[in-house]
C-alpha cells in the first residue's frame, strides 16, 4: 500500500514539475503578454495542484492535509486574480470582436 | 549538496542582476527575487525564524515599498542614468560592498572549531521564559531590550515618512481614498483573502511562543491585508492626526517600556520578569507590539498624507 503511494506521490509530484517547466518555457517563448500569461496560469493551477496531490498522499493528519489545500486554493485565487488584473491592464477596451 | 551549490549560484546571480538592472523597477523586483531566494536558503539552514521574517519584511514589505518608490521617481529617473558621477558612485559602492563580504567572509572561514555559540545556555534557560521556541525566548526574553528599540525605530521611520507632508495636508489623509468597484475581480479576491489572511497573520503572531513565527511576521501580514483592502479601494486610510490611530502606534513600545521599568520593582532589573509570571507578561507585551507594528507598517506603506483632514 505504502509503496503504492510512494509511487503515486513521486508520479504526481513529477507532473507537476512538468508543468512549472511548461509554464516557464511558456512564459520565456509565448510571443505576446496575454499567451505568456496562459502558460503561467498552467503553473498555478495544476503544477501547484499536482504537486500539493502528491504530497497529500504522505501527509499524516488532518491539520497538515488542510494546510496544503489552504496553500493550493490560496495560489489558485491569487493567479486568477492578478492575471485577470494584468490582462485588463493589457487591453483596456474589452476582448476584441 | 547539488541544490544548495544551485541555490547559492542563483541567489548571486539574481543579486548581481538586481545591481546590473537598468531602471530601478526591474532592480525592485530582482530585490523581491532576491529576498524569496535567501528565504529559501534560511530554510536550508533550518533557521525557519528567519526565512519567514525575510519572506514577509525582507522581501515582501521593504519590495512594497520599494516598489511605490521607483513609481514615483519614474518621471526623473532617465535623465539621472548615464552620468559619469553615476558610474563612480557605482565603483565606490562596488567597491564598499566587496570589503565588507570579504571581511564577512574571513570572519565567517576563520572561526574557531567549534563556533562559539550561545545557544546551549538559551536552550537551558528556556523553561524559565514559559516559551517553546528559543528564536522568541531570545527576542522577548533574554534580548527583549533590542526587540523593543526595534518597536521605537519602526515608529521613527514612519515619523519620517509623516514628515514629508506638505503643509496644507498635515494631519489629512493618505491615499486616494475609496474607489473600490464593486463588479471588480481585485474587489471579490480581496473579499475573500483577508478573513483569510488575518486568521493566518493572527495564528502566526500566535504560535511564536511554540514553533516559528512572531510579533513581526504576524504583524506584516496583518498590515498586508490592510494594504491589499486599501488598494482594492475598499477601505480608506484614517486621519493621520485622529487620536484612536496614534494610540495604537504608540501602545506597543509604551506597554513593553512600562512592563521593562516594571522589571525593576519585579525582578532587579530593566525588562527582567519574574519566573513565575514571565510567559504572561511576555504576552501582555506581544499583543499591543503587533498591533502597533502592524498599524506602523500599514501606514509606511500608504505613504505621508495627500489630502487635506475635511476631505
Amino acid at each position: 500500500m505504502s509503496l503504492a503511494l510512494d509511487t503515486l506521490t513521486i508520479l504526481a509530484v513529477c507532473a507537476g514539475a512538468f508543468f512549472f517547466l511548461a509554464g516557464t518555457v511558456g512564459l520565456l517563448r509565448f510571443p505576446d503578454a496575454l499567451s505568456r500569461l496562459h502558460g503561467l496560469t498552467k503553473a498555478d493551477n495544476l503544477g501547484v495542484g499536482l504537486v500539493v496531490f502528491g504530497l497529500l498522499l504522505q501527509t499524516t493528519g488532518p491539520i497538515a492535509a488542510t494546510k496544503l489545500v489552504s496553500v493550493w486554493l490560496l495560489t489558485l485565487l491569487a493567479g486568477a486574480t492578478v492575471t485577470q488584473l494584468i490582462a485588463r491592464v493589457l487591453r483596456p477596451d474589452g476582448p476584441p470582436e | 549538496m547539488a541544490l544548495d551549490v544551485g541555490l547559492v549560484l542563483f541567489v548571486l546571480g539574481v543579486a548581481v542582476w538586481t545591481v546590473a538592472a537598468r531602471d530601478a523597477f526591474s532592480a525592485v523586483i530582482g530585490f523581491v527575487v532576491y529576498g524569496l531566494l535567501l528565504a529559501l536558503v534560511w530554510m536550508r539552514l533550518a533557521a525557519p525564524d528567519v526565512a519567514l521574517t525575510e519572506a514577509a519584511i525582507g522581501s515582501g514589505l521593504t519590495g512594497g515599498l520599494l516598489l511605490g518608490t521607483s513609481t514615483r521617481l519614474r518621471g526623473t529617473e532617465t535623465p539621472a542614468t548615464g552620468k559619469k558621477s553615476v558610474t563612480g558612485l557605482r565603483l565606490a559602492a562596488a567597491l564598499l560592498c566587496s570589503l565588507a563580504s570579504i571581511g564577512l567572509a574571513m570572519i565567517v572561514l576563520l572561526l574557531p572549531e567549534p563556533a562559539p555559540t550561545l545557544a546551549p545556555q538559551a536552550a537551558a534557560n528556556m523553561a524559565a521564559t514559559g516559551l517553546g521556541n528559543p528564536v522568541t525566548a531570545v527576542l522577548m526574553a533574554y534580548r527583549a531590550i533590542d526587540t523593543l528599540l526595534e518597536t521605537v525605530v519602526l515608529l521613527l521611520a514612519l515619523l519620517g515618512v509623516w514628515s514629508l507632508t506638505p503643509d496644507r495636508f498635515w494631519g489629512g489623509l493618505p491615499g486616494r481614498g475609496r474607489n473600490a468597484d464593486p463588479e471588480g475581480v481585485l474587489t471579490f479576491a480581496v473579499q475573500l483573502l483577508v478573513p483569510v489572511g488575518i486568521l493566518i497573520g493572527v495564528h502566526i503572531f500566535w504560535v511564536g511562543s511554540v514553533a516559528p513565527g512572531g510579533e513581526f511576521q504576524g504583524a506584516t501580514i496583518l498590515a498586508a491585508m490592510w494594504i491589499l483592502a486599501a488598494m482594492a479601494g475598499l477601505v480608506d486610510a484614517p486621519r493621520v492626526s485622529r487620536r484612536g490611530l496614534r494610540l495604537m502606534l504608540v501602545a506597543g513600545p509604551a506597554v513593553f517600556f512600562a512592563i521593562g521599568l516594571a522589571g525593576f520593582a519585579m525582578a532587579g532589573a530593566f525588562l527582567a520578569y519574574p519566573e513565575a509570571r514571565a510567559k504572561l507578561l511576555i504576552l501582555t507585551i506581544e499583543v499591543p507590539v503587533t498591533l502597533s507594528i502592524a498599524v506602523t507598517l500599514a501606514l509606511l506603506v500608504a505613504g505621508p498624507p495627500e489630502r487635506t483632514p475635511q476631505q
